[in-house]
């Protein structure tokens, strides 16, 4: 019975992560079938086919490389943006904190189909055609508040003293925030930059309401999903995944690396 | 949280003497807040209030793309989604329970083995629960459709230990296959928080419970569970809320005479272009969210939320 009960929790841990890689595996392996009709929905042989030749359908590429320029651009804005709205929350007292705080918390509780709607409410009613700006506009506003969230939470863990001494050293407001503020809360304005970047190159459903005719990687996937995905689509996920964990993999180790030597700080 | 934390400038104006230099610094002290919170905000009530302003208008709108819109204080829209589109709505929030319960079920165990049985290897388990969500979101749920197919082998098992007892039984295309599609999608969303409130625990208070001989199942519901709330509490609307408004699961895994709120939202913006109806129809199911919201904060008790 201890046995048992010793065994339950590992036993659940390996279920739970079969459960979570199935998807993973079935996505990796049909980029190498060797499919023969449109649909690449049943396993036909193995192939590289798709692998050595990823660009052979244009439109995959090019609805990526739109995604990518978009992640990056409404990211980098939005954790700006976002930092700053931290460091007010963190660091300042102010009136009408809490209606700032209800403001930062409605988009998050805001469904996406009433976001999308939203806006596109807005961009027909005022004549702007939808495309581009709109989709990267449209981002921004569900990153920020994630953006807020993960600074503010690096923010409020550091000690003020350090920026406290600064200010006693004669060091202005300016200078203090440059070389003390900045540098720490760093890793949290990274985190928040990379957190952006995922939800924007996955999002679907704001994109849609207001992408126009325009394709990013996941419109174009939804609209083949109807007359077939081509297997490159698969390569082009596998390579996303690949190259993700990758960089994780990495940081972990840096991170352990770092923890291992004694602290110089 | 809000009145304990004080300004940078209260050690240095708190002592000096009030000379006109001083009182003008620290008057510039306090636009500092105002000059950084400004561009986000702005934002936010540009692109966010003043569409979602923008939607309850236009529910109250009568007219079509060509000939323009009018308000006509039209409250007909809004009767036709508690009448027409009742049943969609009803779907919606019953799939967001049932998706947030199950997902709650399967993501706590989770979160506790890697917050508090995984030692050292705790980073590296984290990031192997979070890596399935790197896969592109649509191919994911695409992939269930491959794994739930008629002629899968996870059908075939079903039927074979009896629980899909009809020769023709099938998962693709029913409430189940939607139900795993939502639950998948929105796991790290629950188990993330959780993980984050666990981690957070401080272990000596576990060893106490210990000390005074509590049981471990008295220590997990005295101790564990109760601070562990405020995680528990934020992933369940990070799940309930997308789960809600979501159209993709019932579309890609789902039947057509299943949708939810998320599809006639869909299709009424996007393919017949009755605005009206679509914004009326979208500003119910926020409201709806938001009321749920309010008396699901009251009940569990956290004020933590917005902060």
């Amino acid at each position: 019975m201890k046995r048992v009960k010793r065994l339950a929790l590992p036993l659940y841990l390996g279920f739970g992560l079969t459960y979570l890689f199935l998807p993973v595996m079935v996505v990796i392996l049909f980029s190498f079938n060797d499919n023969t009709s449109r649909f690449n929905v049943t396993w036909q042989g193995f192939t590289l086919k798709h692998w050595l030749n990823p660009f052979a359908v244009p439109e995959v590429p090019r609805a990526l490389a739109t995604s990518i320029a978009i992640a990056f651009l409404a990211s980098g804005l939005a954790t700006i943006l976002g930092t700053l709205i931290a460091l007010a929350l963190a660091r300042y007292q102010f009136k009408g904190r809490s209606a700032t705080n209800i403001l930062l918390f409605f988009p998050m509780a805001t469904p996406e189909v009433v976001l999308g709607s939203a806006l596109l409410g807005l961009f027909v009613a005022n004549q702007i055609r939808t495309g581009f700006v709109t989709i990267l506009l449209a981002h921004i506003v569900f990153i920020l508040s994630y953006a807020v969230a993960t600074v503010r939470a690096r923010i409020v863990g550091f000690d003020r003293h350090l920026e406290e001494a600064a200010m006693d050293l004669y060091a202005n407001e300016w200078s203090t925030f440059r070389k003390v503020t900045l540098p720490m809360i760093m890793p949290g304005v990274f985190a928040a930059f990379l957190l952006g970047f995922a939800l924007s190159l996955d999002d679907f459903i704001v994109t849609n309401f207001t992408s126009g005719s325009l394709q990013t990687f996941p419109t174009y996937v939804w609209g083949a999903a109807r007359r077939g995905i081509p297997g490159q689509v698969n390569v082009f996920g596998t390579g996303i995944f690949i190259l993700t964990v990758s960089l994780m993999l990495l940081f972990l180790m840096i991170q352990k690396r770092r923890e291992g030597r004694p602290a110089s700080t | 949280m809000t009145a304990a934390t004080p300004s940078l400038s209260t050690d240095s104006s708190g002592l000096s003497p009030p000379n006109p230099a001083a009182g003008h610094a620290a008057k510039r002290r306090r636009r500092v807040p105002y000059l950084l919170l400004l561009p986000g905000l702005v934002y936010l009530v540009v692109l966010y209030l003043v569409p979602l302003i923008g939607l309850v208008r236009m529910a109250l709108q009568t007219g079509n793309l060509q000939a323009g819109y009018e308000l006509t204080w039209e409250w007909g829209n809004f009767v036709e989604v508690f009448t027409t589109f009742r049943p969609q709505l009803l779907r919606s929030l019953m799939y967001a329970v049932a998706a947030t319960g199950i997902t709650l079920l399967l993501a706590y165990p989770l979160a506790y083995a890697i917050a508090l049985r995984t030692g050292r290897w705790k980073n590296l388990f984290l990031v192997v629960l979070l890596v399935p969500f790197l896969i592109p979101f649509l191919l994911r749920t695409l992939a269930w459709r491959i794994i739930l197919a008629d002629q899968g082998v996870v059908v075939a098992a079903l039927k074979t230990i009896g629980l899909l007892p009809d020769a023709n039984g099938r998962l693709l295309a029913t409430g189940w296959a939607v139900l795993a599609g939502l639950v998948y999608s929105f796991l790290p969303f629950m188990a993330l928080p959780i993980y984050v409130a666990l981690e957070k625990i401080d272990r000596s208070l576990l060893e106490a419970a210990e000390d005074l001989y509590a049981k471990p199942r008295t220590a997990f519901w005295r101790v564990t569970w109760p601070l562990s709330l405020p995680g528990v509490i934020s992933g369940t609307l990070l799940t309930a809320i997308p789960a809600a408004g979501d159209f993709v699961n019932v579309q890609l895994l789902g039947n057509p005479q299943q949708t939810m709120m998320g599809n006639v939202i869909e299709n009424k913006f996007l393919s017949s272009i009755d605005y009206p109806a679509a914004a009326a129809l979208s500003i119910s199911l926020m409201m709806a969210i938001v009321i749920a919201i309010f008396f699901y904060v009251r009940a569990v008790g956290t004020e933590e939320l917005v902060t």
